[in-house]
């Protein structure tokens, strides 16, 4: 089980860092990360392992949810089943 | 495989093009709650209802969380309350009403449909009896939706019922006159009414469907005017593949997500409506999708040929990415639903007859039109009855949901809020139709019903 988090906004020290120590906390181990900043517009999208999560995934939506508020970003968090559904026959 | 662009697309369509999951609606059958005793039946509905749907909205929401995608509404859909209210003549037929009433409490679910009868080609016991208990039901009741089917195809339409129905709405909205007249915004007049619709206010859990089973009605009118914006001079054929593939990507969305909840409810999934229904919210409208066809405004010339390609583009791109499509499937034209409908219907431009005509090739009716407050009742069972004959020839749905805005004339406005938005107060014809209705009787079936 995969879940895609996308994160975008302005750029700041510390994004890439807090987002993985949210899923290092979980126990969500980060797959593959793409990334660019397109002048000061900070554009990441992580694929992460959540099969061994320690917790709700409700809750890890919640926790990156929240970061983002903090830090003024647009996190989402979604399984990777709708990306594949909508885009792939 | 996942690649950037396409997450992104999915990202940008639920933020910034109001692309949602409009209801996931679970249909209960209540035919084993029948007893001849009015309170029994009752309490076995409403035991019934939460049994089921007790975890609905928990559900819903767990799923909204896992793919990240809206879903507005969580809803339940009943067998017609009319085979209930057969059993027990005696019984107030109301207390039906009161009992749904309360299951959706318990619940927390935004509606539940199917304070229903079926006399498409006559009454049976319990039919007369709710029917005409309907405007005490919605004025006393807050989420409770009716409908009633009086046409179909294979019977002709049922004028008896077609004439009582008219005084019904009036007395309806005579009722709820104290709240913008709320009550016929819950009622729907069907001809072919179809038995899985997971829609309000027209839904009901037909007699032929399982003892319990989940729909999902998807919407996006926002996400197909967004892509057909990226192609300004592309040609119409062009604009239906287009059309074709963004329904395509909507109506997965409305599997996967129905699918899911059949899992976690441990309920057999019913169908994938891949509907386009506009809600009152900017960048929410079937009316701006028109218009960026190539018409100034919605309701002009043109309106009907730009409806009839988007209702079946949407048709033919979600029918492939569902195992299971069914409901109502197409554009919906609430009026008062509907930014661009209601700016088109107070600048003059779209016009009660230019609706009937869209009816032809949309996917339900007359939809949330709001007429003045003096109508005749016989009036709006003519309404009725033109709209049921253009169901009835054309081997389709139509439904008739009109408001009459007591006290109020027209140029004026009635405010309903939420998802039923606002309406202008629309001119009719004001010559009569009265004897024609008070004829009684009913339209044979016509010619296409002779399919066998």
């Amino acid at each position: 089980m995969r879940a895609v988090v996308t994160v975008i906004g302005k750029d700041t020290v510390g994004i890439l860092h807090k987002v993985s120590g949210i899923c290092a906390e979980f126990n969500v181990n980060v797959i593959e990360v793409t990334q660019s900043v397109l002048q000061d517009m900070f554009a990441m999208i992580m694929l992460v392992d959540i099969s061994a999560i320690n917790s709700d995934f409700s809750e890890l939506v919640d926790r990156m949810t929240a970061l983002g508020n903090e830090l003024g970003l647009s996190i989402h968090t979604m399984h990777e089943d709708i990306f594949n559904s909508m885009h792939s026959i | 495989m996942l690649n950037v662009y396409n997450i992104l697309e999915t990202i940008r369509m639920i933020q910034d093009e109001c692309l949602d999951i409009r209801t996931i609606t679970m249909g209960i059958s209540l035919l084993d709650c029948i007893d001849t005793d009015i309170d029994k039946a009752c309490e076995k509905v409403y035991a019934k209802i939460v049994k089921k749907a007790g975890n609905l909205v928990a559900v819903g929401q767990q799923i909204e969380k896992e793919y990240g995608i809206p879903i507005v509404n969580k809803r339940i859909s009943v067998t017609p309350i009319a085979m209930l209210a057969a059993a027990c003549p005696d019984g107030d037929v109301v207390k039906f009403a009161k009992a749904l009433q309360r299951a959706a409490d318990t619940c927390g679910v935004n509606f539940i449909g199917g304070y229903s009868a079926l006399v498409h080609k006559g009454f049976s016991a319990g039919d007369m009896a709710l029917i005409k208990s309907i405007p005490e039901a919605l004025d006393v009741t807050n989420n409770i939706c009716s409908s009633v089917n009086i046409g179909s195809t294979k019977s002709g339409i049922n004028m008896d019922a077609v004439k009582i129905m008219g005084q019904i709405v009036k007395e309806s909205a005579e009722r709820t006159a104290d709240r913008d007249c709320i009550g016929p915004a819950k009622l729907v007049v069907f001809c072919n009414a179809v038995e899985d619709n997971p829609f309000m206010a027209g839904a009901f859990h037909g007699p032929g469907e399982p003892d319990c089973e989940i729909h999902v009605g998807v919407s996006g009118p926002g996400v197909v005017r967004a892509a057909l914006t990226k192609y300004p001079d592309a040609s119409i054929n062009e604009l239906a593949d287009i059309i074709k593939k963004t329904a395509f990507k909507i109506t997965r969305m409305g599997q996967l997500v129905g699918a899911r909840a059949s899992e976690l409810l441990g309920v057999p999934f019913g169908i994938v409506d891949l509907s386009l229904a506009p809600t009152p919210a900017i960048g929410d409208s079937v009316a701006h999708i028109i218009e960026e066809m190539g018409l100034e405004m919605c309701g002009t010339h043109g309106t009907t040929a730009c409806l009839a390609m988007l209702n079946d583009a949407v048709k033919k791109g979600g029918v492939m990415a569902s195992s299971t499509v069914g409901g109502l499937s197409g554009a919906f034209i609430p009026v008062s639903e509907d930014a661009g409908m209601i700016d088109a219907a107070v600048a003059g431009v779209l016009s009660l007859e230019k609706l009937e005509a869209m009816t032809a090739v949309c996917s339900v009716g007359l939809d949330m039109i709001v007429v003045p407050g003096d109508i005749a009742p016989e009036t709006i069972s003519a309404i009725i009855a033109d709209e049921a004959a253009i169901g009835m020839v054309n081997s389709k749905t139509t439904a008739v949901r009109l408001i009459p805005a007591i006290g109020r004339k027209e140029g004026e406005t009635l405010e309903f809020g939420g998802l039923l938005g606002s309406g202008p107060v629309m001119p009719i014809r004001d010559k009569s139709a009265a004897k024609f209705i008070n004829r009684g009787g009913r339209i044979p079936a016509p010619m296409q019903s002779l399919k066998n």
